[in-house]
């Protein structure tokens, strides 16, 4: 039966009521969380690993050529699709020649053994990131011990980020990336068409008290993660022993992963 | 006023019918867009923006160049062009309407468009040409509007429109200027990365604008049975004669720069916008097209006899119309993208629905266009009758 005018006016004005006292719902929402109920099952982690400056160390003398432990973990821990089409692919982690990841360090006569070398390109993580200062909304952002985030519920994709990043190191998902993973992760959420993604230098797993993906996947131990902060860190180690470089350092976005060839 | 739209003669019927038919086209190819997502159209993770932004791009230069008309009329009583600012006006939020459409077809979760206003992120350009342009709409909707109102009563346009309208000067400026800064900030783009694409992006509207101008006006005389005015037509095909050499100059002295330096990264891209690379030049043939209309449209403006022959100076304006459209719009677009950071050759060819949908938001401006100008016929026929 329809409401009379009446109660209809009561529905109304109860409703308007209810919206303009959202802190209700968030202190109902505080109480479920502070009780644990939100992630039944979760397993008990360990304390979460914390850093001044997060950063990486990919030692590439170490890598194998035909070797993708690295990609295949990440791409599999953060449900990333397998798109065959190379112009929607979605990539967080990827290998590439050393031309095109140094192209200024490039030359004619520089060793064989570089020039055939196959190096792994992610997000740099940038301390001056220019995808940050141009996304109109603020759905990617720095978190202050320096890991470039997404947040995809906020991204409109417009893709101005991709166009900013000088190292292509970001994916839109051209279609729904959900029929194209191969193997579900349910520890960690899918995306859905339409949005941006990329590295997050698996804060997921530092919550959690575990390094990063690729790190664990390399048996050469070619992937170093870290606090660049920290002098006694294991990449301060490295850096402080071996000659390092960036990508594209001098754009000033402050790279923070750091290359050994 | 708006009533007057919905009558007319049998022509005004048929030429409102086939937009509404195309512009209904885009919009089901639209629907498939939202369905399938971005991957309908030829966009990729290395060209990523192509088409559509490409529109965006040029479209805000038609919107700026309104300025044309109205500087000269209201800063220097330049009376000829007092027929025809308001038509410059209408043009103005024909085009903001269409830029503002092509920025949401482009984007990948359309529904979130109004996160830019809930989120907004003052350190983003693109958040900044969603208001410069938003306000810019407003200002000329208000003056446009207000003006013909006072054309209806037969008496001078009130007093409080004029701030408003003096406004729109400098904000015509600052919206080509806030987009070209979308471009001319990003620090691995040497294509894009220069100081001077403002400026280039504004002389570059200040000739395509009055040049489109200029061609609604004859089709008006034509068609409408109004008449823009020898002095009026004169001064706008001079604008587009100047503003077009300044805007070949401004691509001259980057071709300077950039060939002169050898620069590798910078010289690249303008290899490739001009004779392609390895083989890839779809872009470049349409920068021959491009060049061969510019070549074509100066000898026509720059010389008197032709510039003053109604005949001649329609074909000089098409000409710079279409070279500034390749010029401005995919071959800006793609080449910036092209090769990518990491040297990668990725060819960009928009789909078929991706141009539907093109098509289909470009009808929808040339519907509100003649809307529009019906609307200003209708009204000054009526005023004059009185």
């Amino acid at each position: 039966m329809a409401p009379t005018r009446r109660e209809f006016l009561i529905i109304a004005g109860l409703s308007a009521i209810g919206s303009a006292c959202p802190p209700l719902g968030r202190i109902i929402a505080k109480e479920t969380t502070s009780r644990g109920t939100l992630l039944p099952g979760a397993p008990e982690s360990a304390p979460a690993l914390k850093a001044k400056r997060w950063a990486m160390v990919v030692d590439a003398n170490k890598c194998c050529d035909d070797c993708a432990d690295c990609m295949t973990a990440c791409h599999e821990a953060h449900n990333v699709p397998a798109i065959a089409n190379p112009n929607h692919e979605v990539k967080w982690i990827w290998p590439e020649r050393f031309e095109n990841v140094f192209p200024a360090e490039s030359h004619a006569h520089i060793q064989e053994n570089v020039r055939k070398k196959i190096i792994p390109v992610l997000c740099n993580h940038c301390d001056n990131p220019p995808c940050v200062r141009v996304c109109p909304t603020g759905a990617t952002f720095r978190r202050a011990d320096g890991i470039v985030m997404m947040d995809s519920h906020r991204c409109i994709g417009c893709k101005i980020c991709l166009a900013a990043c000088p190292f292509g190191a970001r994916s839109i998902n051209f279609v729904n990336p959900r029929p194209f993973i191969r193997k579900l992760n349910l520890d960690f959420p899918t995306r859905m068409k339409g949005v941006i993604e990329k590295c997050n230098f698996c804060e997921d797993r530092l919550a959690r008290g575990i390094l990063p993906a690729c790190v664990l996947a390399c048996q050469e131990k070619a992937l170093v993660f870290g606090d660049v902060e920290d002098p006694n860190s294991k990449v301060r180690q490295i850096l402080d022993k071996k000659f390092s470089i960036r990508r594209r350092a001098e754009l000033g976005t402050k790279p923070q992963v750091y290359y050994i060839l | 006023m708006l009533e007057k739209a919905l009558t007319g003669s049998r022509r005004y019927g048929i030429l409102v019918g086939i937009l509404l038919a195309l512009f209904g086209m885009g919009v089901y190819f639209y629907s498939r867009q939202l369905e399938y997502g971005l991957g309908l159209t030829g966009m990729s993770r290395d060209v990523s923006w192509g088409l559509y932004i490409s529109q965006f791009t040029f479209l805000v230069g038609i919107a700026a160049s309104a300025v044309m008309v109205v500087l000269p009329y209201y800063l220097h009583d330049y009376k000829a062009f007092g027929r025809i600012t308001i038509l410059g006006e209408f043009l103005a939020i024909a085009a903001v309407i269409m830029c503002v459409t092509f920025i949401f077809v482009n984007l990948g979760q359309p529904s979130r468009v109004l996160y830019v206003m809930f989120h907004p992120s003052l350190t983003s350009v693109l958040f900044w040409d969603m208001v410069v342009v938003s306000v810019y709409l407003v200002l000329n909707v208000v003056t446009g509007w207000t003006v013909l109102s006072s054309v209806k009563e037969g008496v001078p346009p009130p007093a409080w429109v004029k701030p408003f309208i003096y406004l729109s000067i400098p904000w015509a400026i600052s919206i080509h200027t806030v987009t070209a800064f979308i471009y001319a900030g990003m620090p691995g783009r040497s294509f894009w990365l220069t100081a001077i694409m403002a400026p280039r992006f504004l002389a570059a509207a200040f000739a395509s604008g009055p040049a489109l101008l200029i061609l609604l006006c004859f089709v008006l005389r034509r068609f409408g049975g109004f008449d823009a005015g020898k002095k009026a037509i004169d001064a706008l095909a001079t604008i587009v004669t100047y503003a077009f050499l300044t805007s070949i100059f401004f691509v001259l002295v980057e071709l300077w720069t950039v060939f002169y330096s050898q620069v590798p990264d910078d010289m690249e891209h303008y290899r490739f916008l001009f004779v392609g690379l390895e083989g890839y030049n779809t872009i470049a043939h349409g920068m021959t097209v491009a060049v061969i209309s510019a070549a074509a449209a100066l000898v026509l403006l720059i010389n008197p006899r032709t510039r003053k022959k109604d005949s001649f100076l329609a074909v000089a304006c098409v000409l710079v119309f279409l070279s500034l459209w390749i010029e401005k719009g995919l071959g800006l677009m793609v080449t910036g993208f092209t090769p990518s950071p990491l040297g990668h050759l990725t060819r960009y060819t928009p789909t078929g629905p991706e141009v539907a949908i093109a098509i289909g938001i470009w009808a929808m401006g040339f519907l509100i266009i003649t809307v529009l100008y019906k609307i200003f016929l209708s009204v000054r026929e009526a005023a004059e009758l009185d």
